[in-house]
Parts: C-alpha cells; structure tokens; sequence
C-alpha cells in the first residue's frame, strides 16, 4: 500500500482501527516493564528516591521535542504534496505535543523542589521547555481560529517550519543567556554520568512514552477525520435545507 | 523593478499620509517608557541599569502594535490580490514591503530611543549601544513579524493572535539584543560577540521571512 492510498481516510481509518489494539497493549507492556524497573532501581546517594521522577520527565522531555518534528514533517507533507492525511496528523500532534510539554514542566519543577528549594528556577533547559509551550498554544489558537480546516492547515504548516527553524536558535540563546546570568549552574544532569544500572530502566520508559505517543497520535487521527466528516454532512444537511 | 518601487513609494506614502499611523507605534513606545517608573519606582540607579531592558521590551512591543495592519489592509480592500497576481516575484514583493514597513515604523523607534534613553537616565555609550542594537535588531522583529502577518491574514480579528504566535520566535533577539547592549554598558563580555550573533540573527529572519511569508501567501490566497 502506497502512501497515496492511505489519503483514502476510509482506508486509512481501517488500517489504524487494526493497528491500534496492538499499539495500545505494547504500550501496556512496556509501561509495566519500565514501571517495574522503575520502582527497583537503586536511589541515587545524593538525590535519594526523587531521582525517580527523572524516568518520567526525561522521557516526556524527549517527546515534547519529537512531536515538533512530527508536525515538522506533517507540515512538508502539507505544503509539498497537499496530502490530506498530513493535515490531520499535524492537527492531531499539536495538544498532544503541548500535554508531554507540559508534564515536562510539571515534572521539572517538581524534581526542582527538593533539589533546588523551588518549585521553578530559570533554568536553561526549563526556560527553553517553556518557549516550547508558548509556541505549542500558538499553533493551537491558530488551528482554533481558522475555520476552514485546509486553510488552518497551510497556515499552521509554515508557522511550524518556521518554528522548526527557529527552536534549535531559541535553545542556543537560552543556553547562551543562562551561563550570563548564572555563572555557577547548581543542577547537572550529564549524559556519561548517569550509572547503567538508571539507564536501563530509563531506556525502557523512553520506549513506552514514545509507544503511549504513537496510540494517542493515531487515535486522535482517527477522531479528526471522524469529526471532519461529521463537518461536511453537518454542511451538506445545512445545504439541502437551505438550498430549495 | 519599477513595479516594486512603486509598491514602495505606495507603502510608504500609506503609512505616513492621515489613516496610515506610522507614528502610533512611537507613541506606544513613549507611552511604556514612561509607564515604567510608576511601576519600579523613580530610582535613577535602577532605572540606568534596566533601562536597555526596557527600551527593548518597549521597542519589541511597539513593533508588535503595528503587524496586524501591515498585510490585513491591503487584503481588506483587495489590492493584495492584485499585488499577488502581478508579475513579480512574490518573495521580492514580501520583501520591498516589509522594508518600507520598517522604514516607517521600526526606524522611528530607534530614533526615539536615544531620547528616551535620556529619560531613563542611560549613559551616552549605554544609549549609543542600545540605539544601534535596535537598528540592527527591529528588521528582524519586522520580517519575523510578517510571517505572523502572512499566516493570519485572512482573519478579521488577528491583532492578538500576531502577538501570540510572533513573540516566542523573538526570544533570540530579545535576548542578544539586551546582551549586546549590556556588554557595551558593563561586561563582561565583548560587545561584539552578542552584537555579531544579532546582526546573524536579524540577516537569517530576513531570508526566513521573506520565504515563509510568500509561501503563506500562496497558500492563504489560493
């Protein structure tokens, strides 16, 4: 099956519809497996048992990042080959995207509390998570405003590249404006530093939040293209009414 | 090319002719200026050392003011269709009207900050710095404002939506615009490192938002 055919919403509904079941219980299980490797990992000797919350934001960091570029690429499919379904993933990507940003922070300033004695310092990574959040609620306000959905779709699609464009520069300034401002960083998560015995229970989580994406992702897929059609027969009722 | 000067001649002539308030966003810029004492307080110290903060908040805001009427008006009485069907390159359209939009309401900003530096009782050098990281960074605030412009210019009510979707992208020129000037102020770093990255910054946005715009356009418009 091409990838010109699955603009067949029928076809394509029918493939996620067989799809899903199995995405879902994969999730399931990736979760219990991480959970339980979660709940058996040593406490780190400094952070104690909040070290924890990092399996959960970690990961939820990665994806709020991941679903920009899922609009990203949705967006390409929007302006360059007009493929409808690329519209409904971009629309369907955006809440989902802003949610995992938002238990990034939620998260964060949680882990923050114990470990900074506050629930929100300005970080770099926090500060630039935050940008992220703003711009997730602006493609939102402006899907919510169009009311054409073809219309939203191209507008939103450049706004996204645009976005793309410019995330990567908003991180370096942010890095750049943190070192000014807060010469002596009190928080260090380094890559190397963290023991296999967290990184594997870490990797495992990292597998289920993205497997928990890709469910939500194509589920509200498929209720966009549910609720386009009940759109157009809300129209063509609206038509056959008025139009005697 | 003679076309797009007359578009520019038309801009321009728009924005300074009654109806056009090319001077408003000043205005706004004064207005903020002088509302920031009354919230922080008189003193003068205080004042002199968030004062490039200020100004660019001010300037950043005030450049804001003015986007949502930089695309919706000629859409409104349909010479925008007409500038889309003309035989010209549309980049270079986008582009011819964002620099006399710049022309006539970014430039008097930067104007206006050497004065209102003086209220906020900024050194000359301190003034100096922030008037020329204006000059350099407002193209960038128009040209990614107009992607912001592009995007919503069908809608009839876009005004707050523009200041929305526009300002997290500005965060990297807020942030090297205020470095630069405090560089030049007190250290510790060289003015000319924030001040290049700025100048790289507001080049990049030229090219991204000329490109994104026209493509909005395209895409709004068909």
């Amino acid at each position: 099956m091409a990838l010109i055919d699955l603009a067949n919403p029928t076809r394509f509904r029918a493939l996620a519809e067989a799809v899903l079941p199995w995405l879902a219980a994969a999730t399931v299980v990736a979760f219990g497996i991480g959970l339980e490797q979660v709940y058996f990992a040593p406490d780190d000797y400094q952070q104690g048992a909040t070290v924890k919350i990092m399996f959960l934001h970690a990961p939820v960091a990665w994806l709020s990042m991941m679903a920009w570029g899922v609009m990203s690429v949705a967006a390409l499919g929007t302006l360059v080959w007009r493929h409808p379904l690329a519209d409904v993933a971009a629309k369907a990507a955006a809440p989902l995207g802003a949610a995992f940003t938002f238990l990034c922070l939620v998260t964060g300033s949680l882990w923050g509390r114990p470990m900074w004695g506050t629930y929100w310092v300005w970080d770099a990574r926090l500060t630039s998570e935050l940008v992220l959040f703003l711009m997730y609620l602006g493609v939102i306000a402006l899907w919510r405003t169009i009311d054409d959905p073809t219309r939203a779709a191209r507008a939103v699609a450049v706004l996204t590249l645009v976005g793309a464009i410019d995330l990567p520069i908003i991180k370096f300034s942010v890095d750049w404006w943190n070192t000014l401002h807060q010469p002596a960083s009190v928080f260090r998560v380094g890559g190397s530093t963290i023991d296999a015995s967290l990184l594997t229970p870490l990797f495992v989580m990292a597998i289920a939040c993205t497997l928990l994406f890709f469910t939500l992702h194509l589920a509200a897929m498929c209720n966009e293209i549910m609720r386009r059609r009940v759109r157009t027969l809300l129209m063509l009722q609206a038509e056959a009414a008025g139009g005697h | 090319m003679s076309a797009l000067a007359a578009l520019f001649v038309r801009d321009v002539r728009l924005a300074i002719r009654v109806g056009g308030g090319a001077l408003i966003g000043v205005l706004f810029f004064l207005i903020v200026v002088t509302l920031v004492p009354f919230a922080i307080g008189p003193d003068l110290a205080l004042l002199a050392r968030v004062g490039p903060a200020i100004l660019w908040l001010g300037a950043l805001l005030a450049s804001l003011l003015t986007l949502d009427r930089l695309l919706a008006i000629d859409h409104e009485d349909g010479s925008l269709d007409l500038i889309l069907t003309a035989p010209v390159t549309l980049e270079l359209t986008v582009a011819v009207k964002a620099i006399a939009h710049w022309l006539t309401t970014g430039l008097p900003l930067v104007l206006a900050a050497p004065l209102l530096g003086l209220l906020l009782n900024l050194e000359p050098p301190a003034t100096g710095a922030v008037a020329l990281t204006l000059l350099v960074g407002t193209p960038a605030l128009t040209f990614l404002g107009l992607v912001g412009a592009a995007v919503t210019v069908a809608l009839r009510r876009g005004g707050l939506l523009v200041a929305v979707l526009v300002l997290p992208l500005t965060v990297p020129v807020l942030i090297f615009g205020v470095a630069a000037s405090n560089a030049a102020i007190v250290g510790p770093v060289r003015f000319g490192t924030p001040f290049s990255i700025l100048c790289g910054l507001a080049l990049m946005s030229i090219v991204v938002g000329t490109f994104a715009t026209a493509a909005a356009l395209r895409h709004a418009m068909d």
